[in-house]
């Protein structure tokens, strides 16, 4: 393994994850992804793999090492240096894409040391920069974003065009090339069934709501994920304050929920919470999906105040490192999945034995 | 009903084939209709982009004249890439920034579509590189606030504001020539 690669792919859960942020009781957290292309070279979806090393020349020799901000210590990582198990590691802790991921020449990834930022270079578009906040915070994330945004560009020429705006490989990044999302825990408006009401109405009103854990609209472990859709014609400030808004409303509504479920069905919810937090702390074997489904059973009893001893972030860090990827990575070895439901099941009891001192 | 092929699994695809223009009817399984060819293991992969790719052909009656039109823009080449028009509309996404300008006439439908009916953008200029476009932008702003000045009357203010916008146009003419 690259010397340099160890500190990302050894810890599960991000530097930056382990502040605390605004309403981090249902936000996970804030990303603002900005799409940006160099004009003078063919975009990588047509690109010959020698067109695009001029690119990734540029990122070593500017940025490598390089240090801006709270941004300390830029890491050029190239993907085909990176083992299997590495790079859906990386996947896993949302630094890279998946399709980052199936790359390999000329393409990598720029991370800075505490892990908020990182520029995936030669993915879908040239540059792909994604900043990451704890918690509900989209006004400073965009305005770090526009900050860092032009810290890059001070060494690169953009493709830029007064009426389309920033030019993207596909149509639907055209313009602002932003895409602003917030990572949301909603067990109670899941448990009540009126996630499943909200989502068209949010839709309508040109987000996008998704599981971000699990194959399709699935939302494992009550996770979703609110972006915009629409990067044509409206500014970043208006497209993050209609976010801002329907998060809030979100907010609101899933309080909302967990009051009456508290107030209706407390010994239910309260059993529902402590069998769940057996379940974690006791099995010997547990799939994926039943994992998700009990932490965010400990996480609503966390913040509901039936569990006090446990921190807020171990839904996140459990999240992540009961993933495959790192499962194998801590493992030093390649495991079939009923080996991973083993060594998931342990790794749980360990983390938890060691929440309880 | 049993998969004609493999006559063991039943039949999940009923897909009808043009044969030396006789219609002939195909009922087999899934493994089967893979195997023979009959569907690509692509289509399992339905993307986004497909889905995109879909919204690009949005004509449905044309007439004689705009077939015409059509093939036209369907061989329009990119001077810079090589992407066709016709390209672009099958994989969905763009070959480089020139495309743009390429394929302009035949954008502002498909950006409607995919961003609720706008085709400009409204939103960050780059730093570096657009310092004569966000001078622009803030003449514009300064032209706005320079007409609410004088429905106000205040014309002091006005004043300033206009020795503003005259700095930047004169700064906006050195920077051109």
């Amino acid at each position: 393994m690259i010397m340099s690669l160890q500190p990302f792919i050894n810890e599960a859960i991000s530097p930056w994850l382990k502040e605390e942020g605004p309403n981090n009781d249902i936000v996970l957290s804030t990303r603002i992804r900005l799409a940006r292309n160099f004009d003078k070279f063919p975009f990588p979806i047509i690109a010959d793999k020698e067109e695009l090393s001029p690119i990734v020349q540029l990122i070593q020799d500017e940025y490598h090492h390089q240090s801006f901000d709270s941004y300390q210590d830029l890491e050029y990582i190239s993907m085909e240096e990176l083992q299997p198990i590495e790079k859906r590691v990386l996947v896993e802790k949302h630094l890279i894409s998946p399709n980052l991921a199936e790359k390999s020449i000329n393409s990598g990834v720029l991370i800075s040391k505490n892990e908020q930022v990182s520029v995936m270079v030669n993915e879908e578009d040239h540059i792909r920069m994604q900043l990451y906040f704890p918690g509900l915070q989209l006004e400073k994330a965009l305005e770090q974003a526009f900050t860092f945004d032009d810290w890059l560009e001070e060494k690169i020429d953009y493709a830029f065009d007064e009426h389309r705006g920033y030019l993207t490989s596909c149509p639907t990044n055209v313009g602002t090339g932003m895409r602003a999302s917030v990572m949301m825990h909603l067990p109670a408006l899941t448990l009540t069934q009126k996630m499943n009401k909200m989502i068209p109405a949010i839709n309508q009103l040109g987000l996008v709501v998704r599981g971000i854990y699990g194959e399709g609209s699935e939302a494992l472990g009550n996770i979703f994920q609110i972006s915009n859709q629409v990067t044509l014609g409206r500014s970043e400030v208006d497209i993050i304050e209609d976010l801002q808004s329907v998060v809030k409303k979100l907010i609101e509504q899933e309080e909302f929920a967990r009051q009456l479920l508290v107030e209706q069905s407390e010994l239910r919810l309260e059993d529902r919470v402590f069998r769940s937090y057996g379940t974690l702390k006791y099995s010997r074997i547990i799939e994926s999906k039943e994992t998700a489904r009990c932490l965010s059973d400990l996480r609503l009893g966390i913040d509901v105040g039936y569990i006090d001893h446990l921190s807020k972030t171990i839904l996140n860090e459990l999240m992540i490192l009961t993933q495959p990827g790192f499962l194998q990575q801590y493992a030093k070895e390649t495991l079939s999945a009923k080996e991973r439901d083993i060594r998931r099941a342990s790794i749980i009891r360990e983390r938890l034995k060691l929440e309880n001192g | 009903m049993e998969c004609q092929e493999c006559h063991e699994r039943p039949a999940t695809l009923h897909l009808t084939k043009m044969v030396n223009g006789e219609k002939l009817e195909i009922h087999v399984c899934e493994k089967c209709a893979k195997e023979k060819g009959y569907i690509s293991y692509e289509e399992e992969a339905y993307s986004i982009h497909d889905l995109l790719a879909g919204l690009f052909n949005f004509e449905s009656n044309i007439s004689h004249n705009q077939a015409t039109n059509k093939e036209k823009r369907e061989t329009l080449t990119c001077p810079k890439c090589g992407m066709t028009y016709r390209q672009f509309t099958q994989i969905g996404k763009f070959g480089c920034a020139s495309c743009y300008a390429t394929f302009q006439d035949h954008l502002n439908p498909i950006f409607r579509r995919v961003h609720s009916g706008n085709t400009k953008h409204d939103g960050k200029i780059p730093k570096r590189q657009g310092k004569d476009l966000q001078n622009k932008q803030l003449v514009k702003d300064y032209k706005t606030k320079l007409q609410q000045l004088i429905e106000n009357e205040q014309f002091e203010e006005a004043a300033k504001v206009r020795d503003k916008i005259k700095a930047l146009e004169n700064n906006d003419v050195e920077g051109g020539e």
